[in-house]
């Protein structure tokens, strides 16, 4: 064949070569040691910790060992999985809410240098208002209980995505944008096939924190709520158990917002290593 | 005897109306920088030239005054050939690849006409045909990352010829490239403008290169950015590896090298 620049393909080979890394249970092999390692850690510092409260004979009020939350987890589970669902539920609808807004602002900031200017000192002034401050203040005015402890979830979990999101946005490559405008890119082409693309690992990023964040907002504000009832979250739990001096039921609900956090914290990292895998340095392996 | 026959040659090509002339062009940086002056140049249609000149001379920012990013600070360019509103004549081949690294390389071809709305049907095969031209085919669905750098400076002449431009502008394409592949790249660019019909304006600070491609070289030099010679390569296409090697050849890379030199030293009087 000679069609023009065609004969550089032999130099090149016809097709690139691929070799598959070896897999243990459908995991690349060099994975297991990421998920073995903290698993070891955890499960020694639990032991250490059962020996301790054993050894030195600390009573349960003071410091239940880990077998004793562990079953007091699983006696109470009925309560606890309700509190759980609705602090989860909060947190989750809160972060969700997050990324609409937060999106939807960035791409409102990117379209014009006038309108950010504007807006974003504000939306600084939001996040650095420390949530346990205004969160009475939302509950007196949202008549809604788990509607005012939403939003002050949302406000907690709102900025990374923006600030992140906004920066993603003006990030693109300058000569890929020389390009759109040379093929003459309407606004919203260049948006949909260059500015939020080059956003993504940037949105991803602030997720990431986000999710946490929208977490910890929610029990910060079912701490200052403290309702009672049948709808409580898991803050409510620790607060209550607190009271009536049922230490164990306390750091079990404590744990349960730990692994809710470190779950919600896997789970977005794993989406944005999905995203990411196959263009991003952030999600590469070196290789050099 | 060759000479003769290439004034005849050169004679022979039609339409000699200017595709893009620049008139007293000049640019002012934000910084001060004056990068231009009063460039005059005319390009006519068909025509395969260099803008040669040392490093900072402007002939990036030349470039990108005839594609139209950035205004002149002085001066005009006019499109006499009127484009006729039509978004592909023209077609850009920058200094780095430019790929956007989340998108395969047909992907990336593909692109200028996904933003014509083309249907994705017909998009792919013109882009599948595009990274056939350049001898990529194998490599349609690998990511930017996983390409040599010369193999994606090929998906960005993919993507320049995707839209059967009429103009292609080139800045400095081959100039991160080895030899040998930057000689096959030459050849086969060579071989596409003399197959179509389009205009090529190429850059470059490499004599041997201007020489081995161009009808027409532009000599620039630096403090300010100026036009300082106009000289036309008269050797016959198809030019391949024999011209490389031809007295001919030599000729010409010694009046092009002579005046680059005279543009350096216009440079070092200056600066
Ligand atoms: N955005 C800018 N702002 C200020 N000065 C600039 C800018 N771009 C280029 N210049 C200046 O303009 C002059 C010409 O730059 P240009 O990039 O056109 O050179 P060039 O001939 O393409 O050089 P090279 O061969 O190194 O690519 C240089 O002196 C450079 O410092
Ligand atoms: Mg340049």
């Amino acid at each position: 064949m000679t069609t023009p620049l065609a004969q550089v393909a032999e130099q090149d080979g016809t097709a690139p070569v691929f070799l598959r890394e070896k897999t243990i249970l459908g995991l690349p092999a060099s994975a297991w040691p990421k998920i073995l390692m903290p698993l070891a850690v955890g499960l020694l510092s639990l032991g250490a910790w059962e020996m301790v409260v054993r050894i030195n004979q600390i009573p349960p009020y003071i410091l239940p060992g880990p077998i004793l939350i562990a079953t007091t987890m699983w006696l109470d589970w009925g309560t606890l999985s309700g509190s759980l669902w609705i602090t989860l539920s909060i947190s989750l609808a809160a972060l969700a809410v997050a990324v609409v807004a937060g999106v939807a602002l960035a791409i409102l900031f990117a379209q014009s240098k006038w309108v950010e200017l504007s807006f974003f000192p504000y939306a600084v002034i939001l996040q650095v208002t420390p949530v346990v401050a205004i969160a009475p203040l939302i509950i007196i005015w949202v008549d809604n209980v788990q509607l005012s402890l939403l939003i002050c979830a949302w406000i907690v979990a709102f900025f990374p995505i923006l600030s992140n999101t906004t920066l993603g946005l003006n990030s693109a490559d300058h000569n890929l944008l020389n390009l759109f405008q040379l093929y003459r890119a309407s606004r919203f082409q260049t948006l949909l096939y260059l500015r939020l693309p080059a956003a993504t690992p940037y949105f991803l990023a602030g997720l990431k924190i986000s999710g946490g964040l929208s977490l910890i907002g929610a029990v910060v504000a079912e701490f200052v709520a403290g309702t009672g009832g049948s709808a409580s979250g898991l803050a409510y739990r620790i607060l209550e158990s607190g009271y009536q001096l049922r230490i164990p039921r306390m750091f079990a609900a404590l744990f349960m917002i730990s692994i809710s956090g470190i779950v919600i914290f896997l789970c977005l990292s794993f989406l944005s290593h999905l995203v990411l895998r196959r263009w991003h340095e952030s999600a590469l392996k070196r290789e050099n | 005897m060759t000479a003769f026959a290439n004034a005849a040659k050169l004679q022979e090509r039609p339409a000699t109306r200017p595709v893009v002339s620049c008139r007293g062009v000049a640019k002012v940086f934000s910084n001060g920088t004056l990068a231009l002056q009063n460039v005059d140049l005319d390009i006519k249609h068909h025509q395969f030239v260099s803008l040669l000149g040392p490093s900072g001379c402007g002939k990036s920012t030349l470039l990108r005054l005839i594609a139209g990013l950035g205004e002149p600070s002085a001066g005009e360019i006019d499109w006499p050939a009127d484009r006729e509103g039509d978004a592909h004549a023209l077609s850009f081949v920058f200094q780095e690849p430019t790929l956007m690294p989340w998108a395969t390389a047909i992907k990336n071809v593909m692109l200028p006409l996904k933003i014509a709305r083309m249907s994705a049907d017909e998009a792919r095969g013109r882009a599948a045909d595009a990274l056939r031209l350049v001898g990529l085919s194998a490599f349609e669905n690998s990511y930017p990352r996983e390409l040599s750098g010369g193999m994606k400076m090929r998906v960005s002449i993919a993507r320049a010829l995707v839209t059967r431009p009429q103009v292609l502008l080139m800045d400095e394409p081959f100039a991160a490239l080895d030899e040998i592949t930057r000689f096959k790249l030459n050849n086969d660019l060579l071989r596409l403008w003399q197959d179509s019909n389009f205009t090529v304006v190429f850059v470059t600070h490499s004599v041997f290169e201007s020489v081995f491609l161009s009808e027409r070289i532009v000599v620039m030099a630096a403090r300010p950015g100026r036009i300082i010679e106009d000289i036309e390569v008269a050797a016959p296409y198809p030019r391949d590896n024999d011209y490389r090697t031809s007295p001919l050849y030599n000729e010409h890379c010694r009046s092009a090298s002579a005046a680059l030199e005279s543009a350096m030293a216009h440079h070092a009087h200056h600066g």
